[in-house]
């Protein structure tokens, strides 16, 4: 039996250690580690990844091409209490999860107590200077999900933690930016402000799982 | 010297690299598995992550637990002190301004009045305690500064949701009025409408006034800012959310952005209505 199968049929190809296992009948992304939020684990130990729950979910399930590959280091930005970066962990390297909030990030450091490469961080994402001093340079992945306005900025502002040929996978929430203005005048506001440390690689809608979301693949310019 | 977060920690005590997670910070990132090797501060890349490990679990366990008992009465306490030190510091400002009117010609009114006269320079036994007693003004104006700074630094950890709907210093003092964070989650949004508002509140109860319309939600801008006729709604809407949003606060603690943009999209509809009339 195969698990790639429907990868190839997405069109991009899964990082090591994400699969498209079978779930109540349903094929599903999955990882291997230990349950977080009740999400259903299949006999072998692997968790199926909610698309529905997590953004980054959401951009590998749509076939976007992320460029993970597994076991690259990965600098977090708005882990909440830490449903994706959980899955983010069990496939990559070293993973640094930044969240500003005190009472998800307690919930956060239970899902790293099950996890040696998960390195919570209670720490602003505008603010890169306070954790500076514990990421390190030449992270592969960025990835951002922070719900506040100003999500174009600080992509820029921890543009430095990435290596050249890292990757920054931002989902920009239209709601978080403006909540009266058109979804698709945001997304571009948003992708024209990147522009100045990032090289767009890739844009899709990931309407059918988030509404009024954007998932954006860029690399460090 | 390295910024880096193992400088200075003790390599087998990770409560000290905890601390300096906590409390440091460096300009730029830099390649901090490799300086900790070099540095005999780790073994190898798999110690130093163990390492690193150890620290961030225990720094974002002792962070969390030390902001979640970031304290509403802290906060209560401290809105009040600020009204106090306002309230004198306005009340020694006018004995000031007054008296200093009698020794010097050119005295600006108001605070500004007390400040310039606290930066003189006293020629004579009368000039040396006017000027004195505005110094006196000024601290306690810079105290009501510092008791601002503490509360919003404060309020948005204590009640994310009430501190960003409200700003920090109105959540305090609806915190304030309510008698704690707690007792505020647990009130109908009518009464937070009209929290601060009591002495028209009793008015009205004991039938000798209209109801009042709002309490000390006046101050914030959606309904300051909303046309009278339409500044009832815009209390009930307003009310209404932060009274959600203070139980969020209260029983989940975590942000919500949603709610925010319910309000915002409530507020477009109330304040669309003086634009149809105009167009009428």
């Amino acid at each position: 039996m195969s698990d790639d199968s429907s990868a190839a049929d997405a069109g991009a190809v899964l990082p090591d250690g994400v699969e498209r296992r079978t779930f109540g009948g349903r094929e599903r992304l999955s990882t291997e580690g230990a349950q977080v939020y009740g999400e259903p684990v299949d006999a072998d130990g692997w968790r199926a990844w909610d698309a529905g729950r997590s953004k980054l979910g959401a951009m590998l399930e749509l076939g976007m091409d992320t460029g993970l590959v597994g076991g690259e280091s990965v600098l977090y930005l708005g882990a909440a209490s830490g449903t994706t970066v959980s899955h983010v962990a069990d496939f990559a390297g070293p993973t640094y999860a930044v969240e500003f909030a005190p009472r998800p990030v307690r919930d956060l450091v239970g899902v790293a107590e099950d996890r040696d490469n998960l390195f919570p961080l209670l720490k602003d994402a505008r603010d890169p200077d306070s954790y500076a001093h514990v990421v390190e340079a030449g992270i592969d992945c960025l990835v951002m999900d922070v719900a506040t306005r100003g999500q174009a900025a600080v992509a820029v502002r921890n543009r430095q933690f990435l290596a050249d040929d890292g990757r920054l996978l931002m989902a920009v929430k239209a709601r978080s930016e403006d909540v009266t203005a058109e979804p698709d005048d945001v997304f571009d506001d948003v992708v024209a402000e990147l522009d100045s440390a990032y090289e767009i690689l890739e844009t899709a809608r990931l309407d059918r799982f988030h509404a009024d979301h954007l998932g954006i693949v860029a690399r460090p310019k | 010297m390295t910024d880096a977060w193992f400088a200075g920690a003790d390599p087998d005590d990770p409560e000290s690299g905890a601390t300096r997670v906590r409390t440091g910070s460096a300009s730029a990132p830099a390649d901090w598995p490799a300086e900790a090797v070099d540095a005999g501060f780790a073994a190898d890349e798999t110690d130093y992550y163990a390492k690193l490990r150890s620290a961030t679990l225990a720094a974002a366990s002792e962070a969390v637990a030390e902001r979640e008992r970031a304290d509403d009465v802290q906060l209560a306490h401290a809105v009040r002190a600020m009204d106090d030190a306002e309230r004198t510091a306005n009340e020694l400002a006018e004995r000031v301004v007054e008296w200093a009117g009698t020794l010097y010609e050119d005295v600006p009114r108001g605070l500004d009045g007390v400040r310039d006269i606290a930066a003189r320079d006293p020629k004579t036994a009368a000039e040396e305690r006017v000027v004195s007693y505005a110094t006196r003004a000024v601290d306690l104006l810079d105290e009501r500064d510092d008791l601002r700074a503490f509360i919003e630094e404060r309020a948005p950890t204590t009640a994310p949701n009430l501190a960003e709907m409200a700003g920090p210093v109105l959540a305090a003092r609806l915190i304030a009025l309510a008698g704690g964070l707690e007792p505020l989650a647990k009130k109908p949004s009518g009464t937070v409408q009209v929290l601060g508002a009591e002495d028209a509140l009793f008015a009205h109860l004991k039938g000798r006034a209209t109801s009042p319309k709002h309490g000390v939600i006046f101050t914030h801008e959606y309904v300051r800012g909303t046309r009278p006729q339409d500044r009832g709604s815009a209390a009930r809407a307003l009310a209404g959310k932060l009274s959600i949003a203070a139980r969020i606060d209260h029983y989940s603690g975590d942000y919500r952005p949603d709610l925010h943009a319910e309000l915002t999209d409530r507020m477009e509809t109330i304040r669309a209505r003086a634009d149809e009339e105009a167009d009428e």
